[in-house]
């Protein structure tokens, strides 16, 4: 096998294995510090059981988070030397802010939340959860820095063959991640208020602890109706700044092989990449032009005409991501989440109306709880995919990136590897979940308000 | 001092907060089966690191990415050269936290005794490893002209390396050991002690052999001659006063001699490094050294900045950590127990 290959699987499964854990993390530990706050406010215990109920389900989480992100850090080195030479001027710069700035106030705060609680005055422990949920975010700021850097490189210059810092600012305030950074983490908050919103319904549905669970419920619907509305626009100013910045990625999110003009918005397509054409096509005219400039009259590029300039620009070679993967995952997401915006409003009327606890609509809210970790998912491999066969747009190959001197068995190895655990590791924490999450019924199961007793130290 | 030799100064304070961090918690993780009779014991073993270990970690983290900014050649022949020794590590971290963390969320001795293993393996395992990459580190590697490390897994298994890596697990065990004597419930403590009087044997008789060896396997000490200098004697004095200190029941201050022999340890690799980064074991003119493996002087004057603005802040909230968990884990703070 080739190893580049190898490799980039590697990337893409540790990666996406790790954004699992992520978004649950930056959202959910911003909706445990509301909720103690309330509790801090109010001094109503409900607050505080809740916040104990959703803080055992996100310290599971946080854990995997933290075991699969160390794996991510050494990965740049182990897998992709050549690129680590090539960026380390700036990639590394945010990278090791990040560390730094974030993953040393998200752990020690951790560990002075989980075992600081009998110890400490109310206000420090309800300050501790506050710096875990900033952690998170700054943490997320930072390696999407990282990231934006490689959609769209700024402040540097070539010397040697190597990108050389030349302009930090421009680094630090790079549009990309001006776009990028809200969207993500927007989608974040929609992640972690549908997963309260799902195991509440759940709850509801058994009867079980109705007056916390409803109140659950009731502030997930608030964070998710207003959190997916705004990842809806953050995600239209991120296809804007593509359409300017990456338009072959956005010709291959709309499979749109010839310029148009004005273009039209396309909601299905049978793609044939062999031969650079869709057959079978369902448009809605002017619509792209709309989203891309904000007007009905705009022309958008196609694949064909953007490859012929690539090759003019960087020579013979294949300029094309793989544009069915990336037309349908972004279809995934936007659909997903115009369901999510639905969802949330559907919610809302029924709240207004004391009618939360429609049947129909708490089993829908349950199955909803599964999509947001596909709509994320499918929004990376747009990214990510979208940006092939370059990994920093425009100036350096996947392939070039590669560790030379790691072999295919040695990746083999570590591919094998890493999946056999994370597979391990997925059952474990989806069964840990589940346990941790159930509604219990019978009161004779130990701690009754919130179903296991106090697992908070180890 | 030129901007170079700052940042490599300062990824070794990284190293040796880790190792002086980690270290102790690795030993707690080595050790619990040893020194813990029953579940409320193995359960207080653990609490001990419970609030400090992710943070430990983190300055690992943290001494990547500083690498990678600082020195990204150091960075990308390092970690593609040691690649399936940084596997095993990573893997071995993976098993030793999920054992942490999720071994008090599931009942049944079948589960508890699996995540003991995973803590045990997973504190023995990265504590050797580490002994062996920093000791392959300080020796010299095949690293070719082009900077490629060209060995493989077997290449940094050498006797010498791997006699580093039993150093390490003896120091790390008898740094965990002071550590439980200093925190542990009293029963657990006193057992810990009696472990350190015991380890502290062996861990001199491989630490002398590794010092012998390292005259003929390593330049470290070509520079002094003979007398290895100063900071290695140091070290030496903080080793032999930790078996003096225990006895004597100076609790804290045991613990703190051996956390100064591996940060003087590790001072003393970095330094007789300098300037060099990486030796090649080839020809000495391919080796790393802080000049053609650093980044440009505006990325590490960059980072400088954010080095003395954030390195302060972190000190002071890990050690408020340490001051609010200074108390001993007893019986009565295990829930259930
Ligand atoms: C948008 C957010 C985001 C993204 C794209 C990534 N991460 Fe992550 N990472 C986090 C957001 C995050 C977090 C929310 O801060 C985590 C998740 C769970 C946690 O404990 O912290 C985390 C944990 C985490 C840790 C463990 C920290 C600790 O021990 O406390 C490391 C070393 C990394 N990440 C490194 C990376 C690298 C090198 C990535 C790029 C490939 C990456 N992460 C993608
Ligand atoms: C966490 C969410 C992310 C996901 C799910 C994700 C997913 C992916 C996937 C699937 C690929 C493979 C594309 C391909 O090979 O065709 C890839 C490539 C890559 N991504 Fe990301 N990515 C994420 C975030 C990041 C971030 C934050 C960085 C950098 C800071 C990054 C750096 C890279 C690099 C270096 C590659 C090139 C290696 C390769 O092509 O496989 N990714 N990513
Ligand atoms: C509702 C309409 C949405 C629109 C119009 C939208 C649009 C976009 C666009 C244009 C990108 C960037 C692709 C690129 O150019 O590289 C993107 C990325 C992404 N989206 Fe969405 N999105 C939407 C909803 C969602 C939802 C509901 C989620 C998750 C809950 C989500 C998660 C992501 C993620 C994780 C990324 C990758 C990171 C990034 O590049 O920002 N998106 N989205």
């Amino acid at each position: 096998m080739d190893p580049l290959l190898l490799a980039r699987w590697q990337f893409g499964v540790t990666t996406a294995y790790h954004y699992i854990f992520v978004p649950l993390t930056i959202g959910l530990a911003l909706i445990v510090a509301i909720m103690q706050s309330i509790h801090f406010r109010t001094k109503n215990d409900m607050y505080d059981r809740m916040a104990r109920f959703w803080g055992k389900l996100f310290v599971i989480n946080f854990a995997l988070g933290v075991v699969t992100g160390i794996v991510q850090e050494f990965q740049f080195g182990m897998n992709w030397s050549e690129y680590s030479r090539f960026v380390g001027d700036i990639f590394g710069i945010p990278l090791a802010i990040e560390a730094l700035m974030a993953f040393f106030l998200e752990s020690t705060f951790l560990g002075i939340w989980l075992f600081g609680r009998d110890r400490l005055p109310r206000a420090v422990h309800l300050l501790s959860i506050w710096m875990v949920a900033l952690g998170s975010a700054v943490s997320a700021i930072w390696i999407l820095m990282a990231n934006s850097w490689m959609q769209q490189p700024v402040g540097y210059t070539l010397v040697d063959g190597r990108a050389r810092l030349s302009d930090p600012v421009a680094v630090f305030l790079n549009e990309r991640l001006l776009v990028e950074a809200p969207h993500t983490i927007l989608a974040a908050l929609t992640t972690a208020g549908l997963f309260v919103l799902g195991i509440s319904a759940w709850h509801l549905l058994r009867h079980h602890q109705r007056e916390m669970f409803l109140r659950s419920a009731q502030i997930a619907i608030v964070i998710v109706a207003v959190t997916s509305l705004l990842t809806a626009t953050t995600g239209h100013s991120q296809a804007q700044h593509t359409a300017r910045t990456q338009p072959m990625k956005l010709a291959a999110m709309e499979a749109l092989w010839d310029s148009e003009q004005p273009a039209s918005f396309s909601l299905f397509a049978s793609i044939d990449q062999a031969d650079g054409k869709s057959t079978r096509e369902i448009k809605l005219p002017y619509l792209l032009s709309v989203l891309a400039y904000n007007n009905t009259t705009s022309e958008v590029e196609g694949i064909h005409q953007l490859e012929a300039a690539d090759v003019a620009k960087y020579g013979p070679g294949d300029y094309v991501p793989p544009v069915a993967v990336v037309y349908w995952s972004f279809r995934a997401m936007v659909g997903l989440g115009m369901l999510f915006i639905l969802l949330a409003l559907v919610g809302l009327l029924l709240w207004w109306r004391g009618r939360l606890e429609r049947r129909w609509f708490l089993r829908a809210a349950m199955v909803a709880l599964f999509l947001p970790y596909l709509a994320n998912f499918a929004g990376w491999i747009t990214t990510e995919m979208g940006r092939q066969p370059w990994v920093v747009q425009g100036l350096l190959r996947t392939s070039s990136a590669v560790s030379p001197n790691v072999g295919a068995t040695e990746v083999a190895i570590t591919l094998a590897g890493f999946t056999l655990i994370y597979g391990v590791l997925a059952v474990l924490d989806f069964y840990l979940l589940y346990r941790f999450a159930r509604p219990v019924t019978a009161p004779s199961q130990g701690d009754q308000d919130t179903g296991l007793g106090d697992v908070f130290a180890y | 001092m030129d901007i170079q030799t700052i940042w490599y100064a300062l990824i070794a304070v990284l190293f040796i907060g880790y190792f002086v961090l980690e270290g102790f918690d690795f030993g707690v993780g080595m050790l619990m089966p040893l020194v813990a009779k029953d579940d409320t014991e193995r359960r207080i073993v653990i609490n001990t690191v419970g609030p400090f270990w992710d943070a430990n970690e983190v300055w690992i983290i943290t001494a990547g990415g500083a690498m990678f900014a600082a020195f990204p050649d150091w960075y990308a022949t390092l970690f593609s050269g040691f690649y399936l020794a940084l596997f095993l590590i990573l893997v071995a971290l993976i098993l030793r936290a999920v054992g942490f963390e999720f071994r008090g969320k599931l009942d049944g001795l079948r589960w508890r005794r699996t995540a003991d293993t995973a803590i045990v393996v997973g504190s023995t395992l990265p504590a050797f490893l580490w002994g062996v990459a920093l000791t392959n580190l300080v020796r010299g590697v095949p690293i070719g002209a082009d900077m490629q490390f060209q060995g493989n897994l077997l290449t940094l298994l050498s006797p010498f390396a791997l006699l580093g890596g039993v150093v390490s697990i003896a120091v790390f065990a008898l740094h965990g050991a002071l550590f439980l004597n200093l925190r542990a419930d009293e029963a657990v403590a006193a057992r810990a002690r009696r472990l350190a009087s015991l380890l502290w044997w062996p861990t001199a008789a491989v630490l002398v052999a590794f010092f012998l060896f390292s005259y003929g396997q390593t330049d470290l000490f070509d520079r002094s001659g003979l007398v290895p200098g100063t900071l290695p004697v140091l070290a030496m004095i903080a080793f032999v006063a930790s078996a003096v200190l225990v006895r004597l029941r100076w609790d804290a201050w045991a613990f703190a001699t051996t956390a100064l022999t591996i940060a003087l340890a590790t001072v003393v690799a970095f330094e007789g490094l300098y300037p060099t980064v990486m030796p090649s074991s080839l020809d000495p003119a391919y080796a790393l050294t802080v000049y053609n493996a650093s980044s440009s002087p505006l990325t590490l004057h960059v980072m400088l900045v954010v080095a003395i603005v954030f390195v302060p802040i972190v000190l002071a909230y890990q050690a408020y950590s340490y001051w609010v968990f200074r108390r001993r884990v007893t019986r009565r703070d295990i829930p259930g127990a």
